[in-house]
């Protein structure tokens, strides 16, 4: 069986002086969609920079394709939580993506013919080409997200982490990226994280969903997880599932949970 | 005249650069600071024995990394650079009445006298700017990553502080050597004025620095030429181009926006 893509073994995340994660152990696979859900404060943003190195574990393990997380993994592409562009940078889209190729690396900031090459393939896979000649100050929140996109796929990463890519994105423009992401997740045969606050939008695209929740971690399908027993465990309330009309209704008491999770303060 | 031309040039050209990314990040204002804290160390100098350009570096270069350390919360910044540079040019105030030799010096260290250069001058220029440039240029492709996306630099494994106190000891240099030229008060006219005028015309970081150094060398140079025409100071006239300029180039793209519409 090929290695896991990722392995958390007995793993305990804590974020300011607080546990967000506790003995968690699940593994994830190579061409895995994986929708990663939970409310706001439940580890998504924290399991992501982790997986990325920026976080040590308090207890336990985490493995990223086969070695321990490690800070500047070139096969894993990041799309962070939406920010506020620069303000008044006239400078073109380009550099959003070209300033992450080697970015690491000290040295004059001048691009060759091959890097350019590079920067041309992801723009063109993630459909940014025309951004990249727009004054970044001019684009638009989804036209940067695409803009970003691009930006993780450089160097063909092996696995992609996308934090709350559908923030701020009206409807139709979340099914857009989901079916973009997940075109390329089947395209070039890697393992995607997509978190969301909602679960609907991911269903015709996840293959497993990732449920985070009052420290505890859920894996496996819709069918086995998104059920009352595993989410009220999740939600530490009286959670039913209710589904209609193609869709999942998560509910508490009659309150639809998640209803105004997308809405954040910044 | 010809020493004049040459530390002007120079200076343009390190100034022009450097001030490129002081824009591009926001931190004109700390960028401003750095030459108020280097005053103190000009004025402190004397009393232990150094040049007073030798304590304007020494300063301003600490000054440079402590604001580099400070992290990324802007308000807080903002407030500790304001109260950190009023303070210094007090602290510069009161070791000039120690040495009152030196009062004279100070419409000098304030305003800048590029007309009383010397070749000596001239040709520390050059080296401390070769320095500079070289410096920026390591860490350029860092600096454009942490400043462009630093979240995603900082997942990359660049250390935001680390090259921020990198940046600012490089800009705290070029920004003495600017005061060689326009003095501590007037740095702004060619760190500030050319390359934000810079990034209002080019939408390339390449195109915006050449177009940055080419405005500011025009304004140093054009000033010098201007002043020993109309005996006015040359500071005067390096200030009123680049803030021509400046004004200009929103005009250009305002005008280029307009006409799109």
């Amino acid at each position: 069986m090929p290695a896991p893509v990722i392995e958390l073994d007995r793993l305990r995340l804590a974020q300011g002086g607080r546990v967000v994660l506790d003995n968690v152990s699940l593994d994830i696979g190579q061409r895995e969609f994986i929708g990663v859900l939970g409310a706001n404060g439940a580890g998504k943003t924290t399991l992501m920079r982790a997986l990325l190195g920026l976080i040590e574990p308090a207890h336990g393990s985490i493995r990223v394709l086969g070695r321990a997380a490690q800070r500047g993994n070139p096969a894993i592409g990041y799309l962070p939580q939406a920010r506020g562009a620069l303000p008044g940078v006239r400078l073109s889209g380009w550099h959003m993506v070209a300033c992450v190729l080697d970015g690491h690396r000290p040295g004059l900031a001048w691009k060759s013919k091959d890097t350019r090459r590079e920067i041309d393939r992801v723009l063109d896979l993630a459909g940014a080409r025309e951004l990249a000649h727009r004054p970044i100050a001019e684009l638009s929140g989804g036209e940067r997200q695409r803009l970003m996109l691009a930006q993780a796929l450089l160097g063909q990463p092996e696995l992609l982490l996308l934090d709350e890519p559908l923030i701020s994105l009206d409807p139709r423009r979340q099914r857009d990226l989901i079916d973009q992401v997940k075109a390329l997740q089947v395209e070039l045969g890697i393992t995607v994280l997509f978190s969301a606050h909602e679960l609907n939008p991911l269903l015709g695209a996840l293959d497993r969903v990732l449920y985070l929740g009052q420290r505890h971690a859920a894996l496996g399908t819709v069918q086995e997880v998104i059920t009352g027993p595993v989410l009220s465990r999740l939600y530490g309330a009286d959670i039913e599932v209710v589904r209609a009309a193609g869709r999942i209704f998560i509910t508490t008491g009659g309150v639809e949970a998640d209803a105004g999770a997308h809405q954040h303060d910044d | 005249m010809r020493n004049a031309y040459s530390a002007a040039g120079i200076v343009a050209v390190v100034a022009a650069m450097v001030g490129y990314f002081l824009v591009l990040r926001g931190q004109t204002f700390a960028g401003h600071a750095l030459s108020h804290v280097g005053f103190s160390g000009a004025a402190g100098a004397a009393l232990i024995g150094l040049a007073p350009l030798q304590g304007m570096l020494i300063a301003a270069m600490a000054g440079g990394v402590c604001i580099g350390m400070l992290g990324e919360k802007l308000a807080q910044r903002d407030v500790a650079i304001g109260i950190a540079l009023s303070f210094s040019l007090g602290l510069g105030l009161l070791f000039l009445r120690f040495y009152t030799s030196h009062a004279t010096q100070t419409s000098t260290l304030l305003f800048g006298n590029v007309l009383a250069v010397s070749g000596e001058t001239v040709r520390v220029l050059l080296y401390l700017g070769l320095a500079c440039l070289a410096g920026l240029g390591l860490i350029s492709r860092p600096l454009l990553f942490a400043s462009l996306q630093p979240e995603l630099a900082q997942a990359r494994g660049v250390s935001l502080r680390l090259y921020s106190s990198l940046f600012m000891a490089i800009a705290a240099l070029a920004t003495v050597l600017s005061t060689q030229v326009v003095g501590i008060l007037l740095v702004f006219s060619l760190m500030v004025g050319p390359p934000a005028a810079a990034q209002r015309l080019a939408r390339r970081v390449g195109t915006g620095l050449a177009l940055s150094v080419a405005l500011a060398l025009a304004s140093a140079w054009l000033g010098i030429a201007l002043a020993y025409w109309t005996d006015w100071p040359v500071s005067f006239w390096i200030t009123t181009l680049s803030c021509a300029t400046y004004l200009g180039a929103q005009a250009w793209a305002a005008g280029r926006r307009h006409g799109h519409a």
